[in-house]
């Protein structure tokens, strides 16, 4: 297969991943500031979860409902809109090893976004319009898993949505814990079972958590059960396992997996209870994110890039 | 519906009917069919067909204000017929005319006997835009440079065939003629049957076979790839049909380079894997940045390098579009002479180069009744069509002309013949030209017909599909025997 589409089916893979946790995140929060109106400041905080700071404040002063929720639909960076416009141009320009309905599909969604968008701006009309998103990448990745061959195309799809995956569970537990341990903000101490669960739904491991964790909901057990669990598919465990799998089944693929064991190793050897308790649980999960990077990286200078030596 | 309201012209040909309005010899099934089919089966049929093309994804591209859009193939479902007996001599023709012009390219890239024997004076070659000096001294396998043609025949009032033009760039329409073919075969099964209408689904395997034998490898699967400037050409749909059809890799420019060793390689995740034959979409003007346009980013750096080196070949030969100059083209009856020594099979039409006094002198006096074309432009881009252009826009050609008589040619004008054509309400005589496909290598292979491109508009003969024109199914009717 021609590293170019392979590249294409990894970002398409990531970018739809994009789609749904950048629905999901906003969907959950707005449910969440329902229940806690005085909590102002969790607004900001999904802002620090996409990384892209920056740019929000390029073109916003305030983080508010209203322009927080513009940005994560319809900004250049890192929005709904732009993720949905970057799945679609990958997969138009790969349609060759995708079956026909994957890219109506995916057209589809884009058409759809284009008419709706209002609607997901306005508290209205919000909650319909993130379902039908999230209903419409789950429809394409459900299409893709019944009708494509397990080959080396849908391998790197796999691939790139796994670790867009893992990545977003990091950051969401990075930022969880950052607004539960806010000194600015004394009073969130009492809401700290709610934002747990609500860590959890942003992560929809609400459900599969209660019955895996018997306890009550806590810090140690969330954190435990969304990085190492093994079984459920957004853990990061679980996601960097998948991306073992596909790269076993790939050529050349020495160097990718020893990075991708080598941040499983990291995650097993850590007692994250221990580092939560310590307050240095930041620093680990920096230390995870900078190994998915890693591994970001090996998949691409692997399959992706040549560089001109021939090597014979 | 029937055709009693059709009505063919003394001065145009039509392909189906005579001027009394008979079907001609072999075409009596056919037009009996129009004749007893209502307009509303006619238009359940023209429904189906695009149908057909929906689902099956058929578009093109236009380019419109700076936008791409990709519009669905326009088809008319009423065929274009030629007898195969008369296809046959087409056919002998296209083979003589190809062979002919690939010995004039292999000629002037190395030893120039046309130009010292003055059959084609030296002045029109150097300036024609892809004569390239980078390709001189290089010998192509078999001598080939041109490996695949579409040439464009038209056919006059008294129905004799003319070769208006031989596209040797990167000739398009091969996909659509073959799409063609599996939509009529879908919505006119019953004619099929009636008829003896020769195949012309091969074609991806005479292009493959051809492709490979011009590999500098000679084994037994030769890596073959079709290189194509990306989703937002017009052509796109095409490039990515061939490939598939061939079972060959659709490659950018990005997916290939050239390593120290002079050879070609294509990017896949097992690394990098030699590519021998590259079957390119794209002008010689974007091919290799260091050889060409230093800017583009469609090419392959170091790519000519390599094909001079004999490492890979390219079809068709960089250089090749020097014989698709409408000043060339005026030479190739000469040509046939000159190399084969045979008499051309099929004629050029006539044609005044403004680049001599005289004619130019001939040109900007009658031009209200001929036809000029820029030397280098295809599409029918920057045509001029004598009758019904303004004033002012004549005014302007002559400038054109007066500035630079090298690039214009001028021809009579020719009724383009027409077939009958399913219109808003009735069946309608449209002018129809006909591109049928090349191949040469150590071998030769015209495709059975071609593509038929019709104008839709009435009276117009602008078939070109970037211009409002469509297109047709050709047949290729094989005689019965009337007898028995």
């Amino acid at each position: 297969m021609l590293s170019r589409v392979a590249e294409r089916m990894y970002w398409f893979g990531r970018y739809l991943e994009r789609v749904e946790n950048t629905a999901r995140l906003i969907s959950v929060n707005t449910n969440l500031m329902l229940d806690l109106p005085k909590v102002k400041f969790i607004w900001g905080s999904l802002i620090s979860i996409t990384g892209y700071e920056k740019q929000f404040a390029k073109r916003f002063s305030i983080k508010d409902e209203r322009n927080v929720i513009k940005f994560l639909l319809e900004d250049e960076s890192c929005s709904i809109r732009k993720s949905v416009t970057m799945a679609r141009e990958n997969a138009r320009t790969s349609r060759e090893v995708m079956p026909n309905e994957a890219w109506e599909k995916i057209n589809q969604l884009y058409l759809y976004l284009d008419k709706n968008i209002d609607n997901g701006i306005r508290r209205g009309g919000r909650h319909n319009f993130l379902s039908d998103v999230m209903r419409q990448s789950h429809e394409l990745t459900g299409y893709l898993a019944g009708s494509m061959s397990r080959n080396t195309a849908y391998n790197f799809i796999k691939i790139g949505r796994n670790l867009e995956r893992a990545d977003m569970t990091t950051r969401i537990l990075d930022v969880g814990c950052l607004n539960l341990l806010n000194q600015d903000h004394p009073e969130i101490a009492e809401y700290d079972n709610i934002l747990w669960m609500n860590v959890l739904k942003s992560l929809t491991a609400y459900q599969m958590y209660r019955q895996h964790v018997q306890d009550r909901v806590n810090g140690e057990d969330v954190v435990n059960f969304m990085v190492k669990d093994q079984k459920f598919p957004r853990a990061v465990a679980h996601c960097l396992g998948e991306v073992h799998l596909c790269f076993e089944g790939l050529p050349k693929s020495d160097l990718p997996i020893r990075s991708v064991a080598h941040t499983l190793r990291l995650i097993s050897n850590n007692d994250l209870i221990a580092l939560l308790n310590d307050s240095i649980l930041h620093t680990f999960i920096d230390e995870m994110q900078l190994d998915l990077n890693e591994i970001h990286q090996q998949v691409s200078t692997t399959w992706f890039s040549h560089d001109s030596s021939t090597s014979g | 519906m029937n055709l009693g309201n059709y009505k063919t012209s003394p001065q145009i040909y039509d392909e189906l009917l005579t001027r009394k309005n008979r079907a001609r010899p072999g075409l009596g099934d056919l037009s009996k069919f129009l004749k007893k089919s209502s307009l509303k089966d006619l238009n359940t049929r023209r429904h189906d067909a695009e149908l057909a093309i929906r689902t099956m994804g058929i578009t093109f591209t236009i380019y419109n204000e700076g936008e791409n859009i990709d519009r669905e193939w326009p088809f008319d479902i009423i065929p274009r017929t030629i007898m195969r007996r008369e296809w046959q001599r087409i056919e002998v023709g296209l083979k003589q005319r190809l062979t002919a012009l690939n010995h004039f390219i292999s000629d002037i890239y190395n030893d120039e006997k046309i130009l010292k024997d003055k059959v084609i004076p030296r002045e029109i070659l150097a300036s024609s835009r892809d004569f390239h000096k980078e390709c001189v001294g290089v010998k192509p396998k078999f001598g080939v440079w041109a490996h695949i043609c579409g040439s464009d025949l038209i056919r006059d009032t008294d129905g004799s065939i003319f070769v208006l033009e031989d596209n040797l760039r990167v000739p398009s329409g091969v996909s659509y003629m073959l799409e063609n073919r599996n939509i009529s075969k879908r919505v006119l099964p019953e004619l099929f049957k009636d008829y003896n209408i020769l195949p012309m689904d091969d074609y991806p395997t005479h292009l493959f076979d051809t492709l490979s034998s011009i590999s500098p490898r000679p084994k037994d699967f030769p890596e073959v790839v079709v290189l194509t400037p990306g989703i937002y050409n017009s052509a796109y749909f095409e490039h990515s049909f061939l490939a598939q059809s061939m079972g060959a890799e659709l490659v950018e420019g990005s997916d290939l380079l050239v390593g120290d060793d002079d050879c070609a390689y294509m990017k896949t995740v097992e690394g990098l894997s030699r590519v021998d034959v590259i079957y390119r979409r794209i002008d010689d003007q974007f091919l290799d940045p260091d050889v060409f346009k230093a800017e583009s980013t469609l090419g392959v750096r170091g790519l000519i390098r390599a094909w001079k080196k004999g490492n890979v070949a390219l079809a068709n030969a960089p250089g090749a579009g020097v014989a698709d100059d409408k000043v060339i083209y005026t030479y190739v009856p000469d040509m046939i002479r000159y190399y084969l020594s045979e008499e051309p099979v099929l004629r050029n039409v006539p044609s005044y180069m403004c680049s001599d006094k005289t004619q130019l002198q001939h040109v900007l006096q009658n031009i209200e009744k001929l036809v000029v074309k820029p030397a280098n432009e295809s599409g029918g881009y920057g045509m001029y069509i004598g009758p019904g252009e303004s004033k002012s826009h004549t005014a302007k050609m002559k400038r054109l002309i007066k500035a630079n008589p090298r690039n214009y040619i001028a021809q009579p004008i020719v009724n383009l013949s027409t077939v009958p054509t399913l219109c808003e309400s009735s069946i309608e005589p449209r002018h129809v030209d006909l591109r049928p496909f090349i191949l040469q290598s150590d071998r030769s292979f015209v495709t059975a017909g071609g593509l038929t491109r019709v104008a839709l508009v009435k009276g117009s003969l602008v078939v070109n599909s970037s211009q409002g024109g469509g297109s047709k199914d050709t047949w290729i009717i094989e005689e019965t025997g009337r007898s028995g």
